[in-house]
Formats: C-alpha cells, sequence, structure tokens
C-alpha cells in the first residue's frame, strides 16, 4: 500500500538497533572471564533471573533510586522509561485485541490508529484506546519536565547538567520529538476518522476546526516514523544506549559478575550503562575546589569516547561519596582503578631491594601491631596505641616501628597494582613468620589492604577502632566519659572503603557525647587528603577540607574525633578546632584529661570565637 | 591637645606612648594583661649581645613612669567607630574613650608547636620549645626537667611554624635563626659537655652582629650546624628522642639520639592582631599581620586614616626593630595630626 | 638523557651547555609545585623507601635540574608512593605527582628513542 511507507524508518531503524545491540553485548559477553562466564549459565534458570527482573522494572522503568534522592528527577525519568513501556505494551495488547491475534508486525501496534480508522467498538477497544491516552498524557508530562529541566535545571536541585555531544544531541531531539509527534498524529487521525479516546479525539476536533487535516495525516505520521527512527540509529553514539544496556547489566550483576582489575566487557557494560543523569556531580566534593571536569560522569564519557586523559583519571580523591548515589549503581571507584592500572601498567616498580635486603626475624607473637607510614608522622596516635596495649596487658609486637615497606595501597590507588604486589608479597611474609592470629592497624587505609588484598588465613586484621571496641567489650579498658561534645568524621577508606562505620561510634559514646551531623557514614565528606588523588594541589586540598570544616563547625562541637592519620593531619592543619585519632580519645580518658590541659581549654575557647 | 589611643601594651605601645607624649599628646595606652611589655616579659637575655630583657624592660618602665599618659590594664578594646574624623572607642569594662588618633601595636602570638606534631611537643617528654627554653635560662632555674640529669646531646630545629605551607605560614619568622644560636651559646655555658646541633634550611643572620655571633658559636661553642628540616621525631625507651633529617649537604639521610629537642617557633599574627585589625576594620594580609600601606615610606600607615601600625603586628620583628618602628610610628602620628 | 639508566660515569663539572631539559620542562609543566623545592630534605628524612634502600628522593630534583638523568629510572623505581614525603614538605610540593610523571616520561622518550 502506498500510503503506509512511511512505516519504513521505524523498521529499518527498529532493525538495525537489534542486530547492533544482539552483535555489541554479545561482543561484550564473550569477552567476559570463563569464571563469569560460567556465572551465567549457573545462574540463568536460578532465582537470580527473577530478582533481576525485579530490579529492571524497579530501577530501569520506575527508577526509584532516582526517586528517592529526587522526586521531581524520578517523576520524569519514571513517566518517560515506564510510560514508553506500558505504551508499547498496552499498544501491542491493543493491536492483538483488536487483530484477535498474535503475530501483529510491531508498526501495526505502533501506528495503531492508523491503521484502524474507525473508533473502537467493543468494551475492551475502549478501555485499552482511552489506557493509551492515559500513558501518552503521563509521558507527555514528563517531556515537559524534561523541556524546562534543560532551560533551568535549578528546579531538579540539580548543580549542573553534563554536557552534550552531536550524536546525544541527535538522539535527544528525536526522543523529545517522538511523544509530542505521536499525539500529534494520533489527534490528527482521531480528527479525520473519529478513532482515538478522551485525549485524542477533542484535540482532533480542534485541530479539524483549524485546518483540512487530511493532507497533514501522512505527514504526520512519517514525522513520527522518522523521529523513532531517528532515535534508534542514533541510539548506539548516545548515551541512550544506557536503556538497553543497563538491562544486561542488572542481570550480569545479579549473577555476581564485578568489575575486575582490568578493562573488559563487564567494565564496557558499566561505561555504556551511565545514563549521565550528573547526580554523581552533586555529591562531589571536587566541585568545592571549582575542579568541575574529573567527575565519574565525565571519566565515563571519556573512556567512551576514548579521550580520557591522566590530568583527569588522576584527579580523584576516590573517596567514594558518589557511588552510594549512583542510580545505576556503577561501580565508579572500581571503574576508574581499572583505567588508572591501564594508564600505568607499563612502569610498575619491582623493588628489588625489597628480596635484597636482609629482613629482620619476625619475633613470635598473638598480635601485631601496624601503624602505618602515616602515623609516624602522627606520634601521639602510637603513643596512645601504646599506653592502650600497656594498660590492656597486651604483649605484642610493633612491626613497622623502625623501618618497613609501605602496605602497598598507596599504590593501587594509582593502578599500580603489579609494584603493590611486590610490597605485599614482602610484608606477608614477615607476618606470617610471626605466626600471629591478630594484626591491630592504626591507618584505614593500611587496613582496606591488609583486609582484602593480603591472603592471609587464621589472622584476623583489625582496625585499632574495631580492636579497642573488643577490648573495652571485655572490661580490658578503663571507661571515664567526657563531658565533651565530639562528631566523628568517617575516614573514606574505613567507612566506605571497609564498611567500618558502627564500631568507632560505639567505642565514641561511651568515652564521649557523640553528636551526629548531616553527612556522615555513606555520606560522609572527604577530608581532602586522599592519597588517590595525585593530580590536585595543595590549595584545592585546603579547600575541600574548609567546607567539610564548615559543616563540622556549624554544629559547634569542641572536638573533631577520626580514625585516621591522615585525615587528623589534614584537619589539624587547619586549626579550626582540636582533631584527635579515637586511640587518643582513650588514651584522654586512661590519663583523665591528661591531653585536655588548661592549655587545651583555653585553644578550644579560641577556635569556638571562630578565629 | 591632641589624643591619641595606642592597642597594645608591649614595647611597641610603650615606647609609640612615651614618644607621643614627648611631642606633646595626650595619650591612652590599652593594654589586655596585667603588666606593660608583652613578649618581652617571658625573655630572659636578649640576641645578639645577651643583654639581659629585665634591663630592656626595667628601662622602658621608668621611661613611662617618668612620663604622664593614662594607661589602662587588663583593658580589651570592645569596638571601635570613626565619627567626623575622630575615633570613638569602647572598652569592655564600659570605658568610652574619644580619640584623634589610634595606634595599633597588638604584636604577635608565638607558634603553636603543637601543630607540628611530628616533633612531638606536649607528647613526649623532652620537647620544648624556644620559649620554654628562654625560661630555663635565666640564672637558678633547673634544666634537668626538661633535658635530663646529663644531657649529652641538645638538638634545635630551626623554622618550626615558619617557612612552612603545612603550618599554614609561609614567611620568614626571621628572629628564629638567631635565636637558635644565641640559645644554643647559652646553653653550651651551662652545659659544657654536651654536643649542641642546629638544624636549619638557611641562617638568615640579617642583623648587626648576628654573622659574627654564628661565627662564635661554631667557633667557640662547638655548636655543630646540620643543613636538613626535621622529618620527625620519636621516642625511645629511655626517653630520649631519636630525630630524622637529611644531612643535604652530604646529601645522605641523618639519624640521631638526642636527649633534648628545642624547637624555634616562629611568630603568628595571633588572635590580638585579628581581634585589632577587625574592630578597627583595617586590612590585613595573607599571613594575617596587618597590611601596611606600603613597604619603604608608609611601614606605619594601615588602611584607614588616622590609624597607625607599629611595631610586630606587621610582620615578624626583633626587639631593637620593634623599638625603632614604634618610635617612627610616633612620628607619622605626630606629622600626620599638625596637618589635621 | 639520551639513555637513562645505561650510562655510568659521571661528569666532573656540570655540563650546562649539554643539559637536554625535555625531562625536566615536562615535569615542570604538568607539576609546577615542583618548582619551588627548598631543598630542604624532609622528604629524604622521612622516605620509607629510604630506610630500606638508599634512595634520595631530594636529589631528584637537582638531578633533574642539572640534566644528571643517568642511574634516574632505576632511582626513582624505589619509592613506594606512601606519600609520606608530602606530609612533611614545607612547600607542599605534590610529589607523588612528580614521582608518576618521571616514570611516564622516560617511558616517553625511552619508546621515542627505539
Amino acid at each position: 500500500m502506498e500510503t503506509t511507507s512511511f512505516i519504513w524508518p521505524f523498521t529499518i531503524g527498529l532493525l538495525f538497533i537489534t542486530s547492533f545491540l544482539v552483535v555489541i553485548i554479545s561482543i561484550w559477553i564473550t569477552s567476559l572471564s570463563r569464571i563469569d562466564k560460567s556465572r551465567i549459565v549457573h545462574s540463568i534458570f536460578t532465582r537470580k533471573s527473577l530478582m533481576a527482573i525485579g530490579e529492571v522494572f524497579m530501577e530501569s522503568l520506575l527508577h526509584r533510586k532516582i526517586f528517592r534522592k529526587n522526586r521531581m528527577l524520578g517523576y520524569m525519568h519514571m513517566s518517560l522509561a515506564f510510560g514508553w513501556f506500558l505504551l508499547i505494551i498496552v499498544g501491542h495488547i491493543e493491536a492483538w485485541n483488536y487483530y484477535h491475534s498474535f503475530s501483529v508486525p510491531a508498526y501495526k501496534a505502533i501506528f495503531f490508529p492508523y491503521f484502524v480508522p474507525a473508533s473502537a467498538s467493543t468494551n475492551s477497544g475502549k478501555v485499552l484506546a482511552a489506557s493509551m491516552d492515559i500513558i501518552l498524557l503521563f509521558i507527555l508530562s514528563g517531556v515537559l519536565l524534561a523541556y524546562y529541566k534543560r532551560l533551568n535545571s535549578k528546579l531538579f536541585g540539580m548543580k549542573k547538567t553534563t554536557k552534550l555531544k552531536a550524536g546525544d544531541r541527535i538522539a535527544l531531539s528525536s526522543l523529545w520529538l517522538i511523544f509530542p509527534l505521536r499525539f500529534l498524529a494520533e489527534s490528527v487521525s482521531a480528527g479525520i476518522h473519529h478513532n482515538g479516546s478522551f485525549l485524542s479525539q477533542p484535540c482532533g476536533q480542534i485541530f479539524a476546526s483549524l485546518i483540512p487535516l487530511q493532507s497533514i495525516e501522512a505527514p504526520v505520521w512519517w514525522a513520527y516514523s522518522c523521529s523513532l527512527g531517528l532515535f534508534f540509529m542514533a541510539l548506539p553514539v548516545s548515551r541512550y544506549m544506557h536503556i538497553p544496556v543497563e538491562v544486561v547489566l542488572i542481570f550480569l550483576r545479579n549473577y555476581g559478575i564485578r568489575v575486575k582489575k582490568r578493562i573488559g566487557g563487564f567494565s564496557r557494560i558499566q561505561v555504556y550503562s551511565c545514563s549521565r543523569c550528573g547526580i554523581c556531580l552533586d555529591s562531589c566534593q571536587m566541585t568545592h575546589a571549582a575542579i568541575k571536569d574529573t567527575q565519574s560522569v565525565y571519566v565515563l564519557k571519556h573512556i567512551r569516547n576514548r579521550n580520557l586523559t591522566d590530568e583527569k583519571l588522576f584527579n580523584c580523591l576516590l573517596c567514594g561519596r558518589c557511588q552510594p548515589d549512583c542510580p545505576v549503581g556503577l561501580e565508579l571507584n572500581n571503574l576508574r582503578i581499572t583505567q588508572r592500572i591501564e594508564s600505568t601498567k607499563e612502569y610498575n616498580s619491582s623493588y628489588e631491594y625489597l628480596k635484597n635486603g636482609k629482613v629482620a626475624i619476625s619475633p613470635q607473637t598473638e598480635v601485631i601491631y601496624f601503624a602505618g607510614c602515616m602515623t609516624h608522622l602522627t606520634p601521639s596516635i602510637i603513643k596512645s596505641m601504646k599506653e592502650i596495649f600497656k594498660v590492656a596487658n597486651v604483649k605484642y609486637w610493633f612491626m613497622d616501628e623502625d623501618k618497613t615497606a609501605c602496605c602497598g595501597r598507596p599504590l593501587m590507588q594509582v593502578g599500580q597494582y603489579g609494584a603493590a604486589g611486590k610490597l605485599i608479597d614482602h610484608n606477608l611474609e614477615r607476618i606470617l613468620a610471626s605466626g600471629a592470629k591478630k594484626l591491630v592497624v592504626s591507618c584505614p587505609i593500611c587496613y582496606k589492604v591488609f583486609n582484602e588484598d593480603y591472603s592471609m588465613s587464621g589472622i584476623r586484621v583489625q582496625h585499632h577502632s574495631e580492636y579497642l571496641l573488643e577490648l573495652m567489650a571485655e572490661n580490658r579498658l578503663p571507661v571515664n566519659k567526657m563531658p565533651l561534645k565530639v562528631i566523628y568524621h568517617d575516614p573514606c577508606e574505613l567507612g566506605r572503603g571497609s564498611g567500618i562505620y558502627h564500631q568507632p561510634r560505639l567505642l565514641l559514646d561511651e568515652y564521649v557525647e557523640l553528636i551526629s551531623v548531616k553527612n556522615e557514614k555513606e555520606s560522609a565528606f572527604c577530608c581532602g587528603g586522599s592519597l588517590a588523588n595525585i593530580k590536585i594541589h595543595m590549595n584545592e586540598r585546603n579547600q575541600i577540607r574548609d567546607k567539610a570544616m564548615d559543616e563540622y563547625l556549624s554544629y559547634q562541637p569542641e572536638m573533631l574525633a577520626t580514625a585516621c592519620p591522615l585525615c587528623k593531619k589534614t584537619f589539624a592543619k587547619s586549626n579550626n578546632l582540636p582533631v584527635h585519632d579515637i586511640a587518643e580519645i582513650v588514651y584522654m580518658a586512661i590519663h583523665k584529661n591528661k591531653i585536655m590541659n588548661p592549655e587545651e581549654q583555653k585553644f578550644m575557647e579560641k577556635s569556638k570565637i571562630g578565629l | 591637645m591632641k589624643h591619641i589611643v595606642i592597642i597594645g601594651g608591649g614595647i611597641a605601645g610603650m615606647e609609640s606612648a612615651c614618644a607621643l607624649t614627648d611631642a606633646g599628646h595626650w595619650v591612652t595606652l590599652i593594654e589586655k594583661e596585667a603588666q606593660l611589655g608583652g613578649k618581652l616579659n617571658q625573655w630572659s637575655f636578649l640576641f645578639p649581645d645577651f643583654t639581659p630583657a629585665e634591663k630592656i624592660k626595667d628601662t622602658l618602665f621608668d621611661k613611662c613612669q617618668e612620663r604622664d599618659f593614662s594607661i589602662l590594664l587588663k583593658t580589651e578594646v570592645k569596638s571601635v567607630q570613626t565619627h567626623q574624623k575622630k575615633f570613638n572607642i569602647e572598652t569592655f569594662g564600659g570605658q568610652k574613650l574619644e580619640a584623634d588618633a589610634v595606634v595599633v601595636s597588638s604584636g604577635y602570638e608565638l607558634f603553636d608547636a603543637r601543630r607540628k606534631e611530628e616533633y612531638g611537643y606536649k607528647i613526649y617528654d623532652h620537647v620544648i620549645t624556644s620559649a620554654d627554653l628562654e625560661k630555663l635560662l635565666r640564672p637558678g632555674s633547673d634544666l634537668s626537667v626538661a633535658a635530663g640529669k646529663n644531657p649529652k646531646r641538645i638538638a634545635f630545629v630551626h623554622c618550626v611554624g615558619s617557612r612552612d605551607e603545612k603550618s599554614g605560614n609561609h614567611y620568614c619568622s626571621k628572629v628564629c635563626c638567631i635565636t637558635g644560636v644565641k640559645q644554643a651559646i647559652e646553653l653550651k655555658k651551662r652545659l659544657p659537655e654536651a654536643e649542641i646541633f642546629c638544624f636549619y634550611m638557611d641562617l638568615r643572620m640579617y642583623g648587626k652582629h648576628f654573622e659574627e655571633l654564628y661565627r662564635e658559636a661554631q667557633e667557640k661553642f662547638d655548636i655543630q650546624f646540620i643543613r636538613g628540616r626535621l622529618s620527625e621525631a620519636a621516642e625511645k625507651m629511655d626517653k630520649s628522642l631519636l630525630i630524622k633529617a637529611e644531612d643535604t649537604l652530604s646529601g645522605r639521610p641523618l639519624k640521631m639520639n638526642v636527649d633534648l629537642l628545642v624547637l624555634l617557633v616562629g611568630m603568628e599574627a595571633g588572635k590580638g592582631t585579628a581581634t585589632a585589625a577587625a574592630k578597627c576594620s583595617i586590612e590585613y594580609e595573607d599571613s594575617g599581620f596587618l597590611k601596611t600601606n606600603d613597604t619603604f615610606l608608609f611601614s606605619n600607615f594601615s588602611s584607614q586614616e588616622g590609624i597607625f601600625l607599629a611595631g610586630s603586628c606587621t610582620a615578624p620583628m626583633s626587639v631593637n626593630d620593634t623599638i625603632l618602628h614604634a618610635r617612627s610610628a610616633a612620628m607619622e602620628v605626630n606629622s600626620w595630626l599638625r596637618k589635621q | 638523557m639520551k639513555d637513562f639508566g645505561y650510562t655510568v660515569i659521571k661528569q666532573r663539572t656540570i655540563d650546562y651547555d649539554q643539559f637536554d631539559g625535555r625531562l625536566l620542562s615536562d615535569v615542570l609543566r604538568m607539576e609546577p609545585s615542583f618548582k619551588t623545592c627548598l631543598s630542604c630534605g624532609g622528604c629524604t628524612a622521612t622516605c620509607s623507601a629510604n630506610d630500606l634502600v638508599s634512595f634520595n628522593i631530594r636529589r631528584i630534583n637537582l638531578s633533574l635540574r642539572r640534566g644528571e638523568t643517568y642511574e634516574l629510572e632505576s632511582e626513582i623505581q624505589k619509592c613506594m608512593l606512601c606519600g609520606k614525603c608530602m606530609l612533611v614538605c614545607p612547600r607542599g610540593i605534590n610529589i607523588r605527582n612528580v614521582i608518576m610523571l618521571i616514570k611516564k616520561s622516560i617511558l616517553k622518550y625511552k619508546s621515542v628513542q627505539l
């Protein structure tokens, strides 16, 4: 039929995008490791697939996570995604219902009002037609919000949205046109054939009263079909690839597949799943130092476009604040680390000197204490720990009292996994030789690597906040509550990095009056001192710290407590508030305010004035 | 008769009060402490010639006594308002003063050495600051509490809280180098058996007789100078301190066990000067010290007309530089008032 | 600068005219804070690697500035990137970035020569 040739742009687009997706997803899945592939095979017919379907429904369609973060934005995404989904489903049901067959070609369902130029005769047909109008109205409200968001993103409480490239522009424009054009086409057909329902019919009547509709019916359906076809054709080069790829991601994630330390199929799936919603920009503290082009959303875009520079890749604190907020649940830190591994893989050090050097023989011990490199610059923590061990009558070996290799974590943070492995092997040998059962660590950076990357079964790794809590629970530490208002700052590597939020708080609760703040635990600030960022300037670090400090000061605390030597050093440098490690606070309690001498109290009064 | 209010009764305040009284003005000197003299009260002997601080102080006190001006002790300024070319000053005690000119001589504060935690001040027993040592250098004072019974080795650390981004102070405090040399000599006189080392980055012997004193320290007192900044100190079981630095001239790292570590703390504008700046609405620099109109000809002028600056509230200064700066402040105030 | 790590003979005099400053200018361009080194030696004193092997991180600045890049490649390998030096540096130099830049630049110039 001559007049139905308008279906071709849509049909060609649909065929193109379907075959493109099949090919690219197959490539990604075949490039997965053997273990990951077997994970898929073993999980595909289990509950995990049902869970994935549920998650796809909740996240890809309803956008529950965005909804929680920002209702306006959530509604916009939901109306577009879920609305479109319903439109397709209900449209097909309408077609099946009309033709009494399930083998209706897609275009007949999509362009149903054109192919069925008569108003529904059955009750079910009427209900379906009305539903279609309701759904379309629902989507159009979302499209309106999207238009408005482009113009004024403040309504959505977002700092900024990401910049667009040509592919994105084409896809975006066609996406924005699809639904208004559909509405127009349906209304025009309804105006002529009196089909449609409560929305399209009256609108059709109005249009009919303005212009002769016969001549424009075919062009508007053409336009609708073209916008669909164009959208499908632009999809692979636009951010809207996230729509189909996120579904694959959700399934694979439910099968237990995670980003590995190399670039592969799954990391590419993650990169393509980024919708560039820009929510990660809101939580990124780099913006506090006016650094606005290195955030996860940009890095993922650069990875996809293959134009990521070291300046951007390494200008990130890896604090992980953006991760819990990501509505797609991307492993943003791991993706960046994977990229850093790739960028620095050609110059990993071998540390030959560790093999040649004489390693001091490890003494036999139950407990090892590892202070960490940084802790040697905060001797008050070491002194407190020594005193606590003495009070609790613990025999221990202070492994890095004199000279010890670094734990390896700072190397890993910049992607030097090969080099870190050498340090790990060296330290591991010494630890295992001691026959210890427990390794107590003062630095969260060391803690994370000992916990995750040292294979030492039978040795329990504890950060000193966990260890001190344990000692206290065993009544081996004196408890002496001090009348001090204290804020606890979660170190990134201990909190988001290792999930230790409660132990330090339980401990502090016994010694001081802990006050909670808005940004704590999962959304805690980074102090700005992170070793993971090798590009940031010192004054920018200070700006990030000052912003965090300002929030803390607004609660008028008398002391800032933390559990990381680097956080302590960073905050203490601002000289606004006494900053102490948890171990020092326990020490103070043991010695009944020995550290809090009158001078310190004077210092605190000074800090209250806010000089 | 014109009335001038001077904020801060340290040596700068005292000296300019005397000079302005001599010029025939009526002066009120406001001091927050119970006595005049400021930081000079904490020093024992002054570089470069070991003049007892007491002597300078007594002379200044006598000078003040001989002259007729009012002194408000234990008084702090609450507000300074400008009204029709007059300054209305209110104190926390409720006193109200009207002045034709104001001199800010709010001085400095010493760097709090606890901010350089890696040096272990107030953490280790045998780490003290130059200010602590100054008290211990008074005749008859007991050194053994800080230094142990028989200290064999003592180290001085230069630039603590100065020239240091980590302390937030990028500037040079100017006087610590010579203070270190002076104190090293004094310690050596008291403890002839002890080895004394100074760890420095640069030795800035800028003043008259300073270089000579440095030479004397090397020649007569065997003080050893090592070019390298201390990175950290660790306390050993016997309470002695293991310090780490690089001997940069030989290009090798150096470790040393010492019985006493003296931190030569720098000067900061401090709270008093910050408050003065806020009360008088005058500008200050990034360092916190008050901004002078220029470096050469207007070093006593603040950013506000009628408010003058004297002494170490503008920059780190030695005692004699402070006195000279205070005198020039008095002169500038006098000629400005005559023009009014 | 022709062959990092391969020339062993150290010249008696620093021959500034023979100075190939490409590596230095690369590093300074990417990390300007490196210009502000005071040569105080705090970094070397605190260095964790220096506890285990002879490694003078301060000298790297001088070596680069004098064009003495022999042994630079093997020297720079010794750094464990622990970051202690940055907490000590009175000028706030981003030392870890300097190390990474030198590692990368050495590789770049080596591959150009091959």
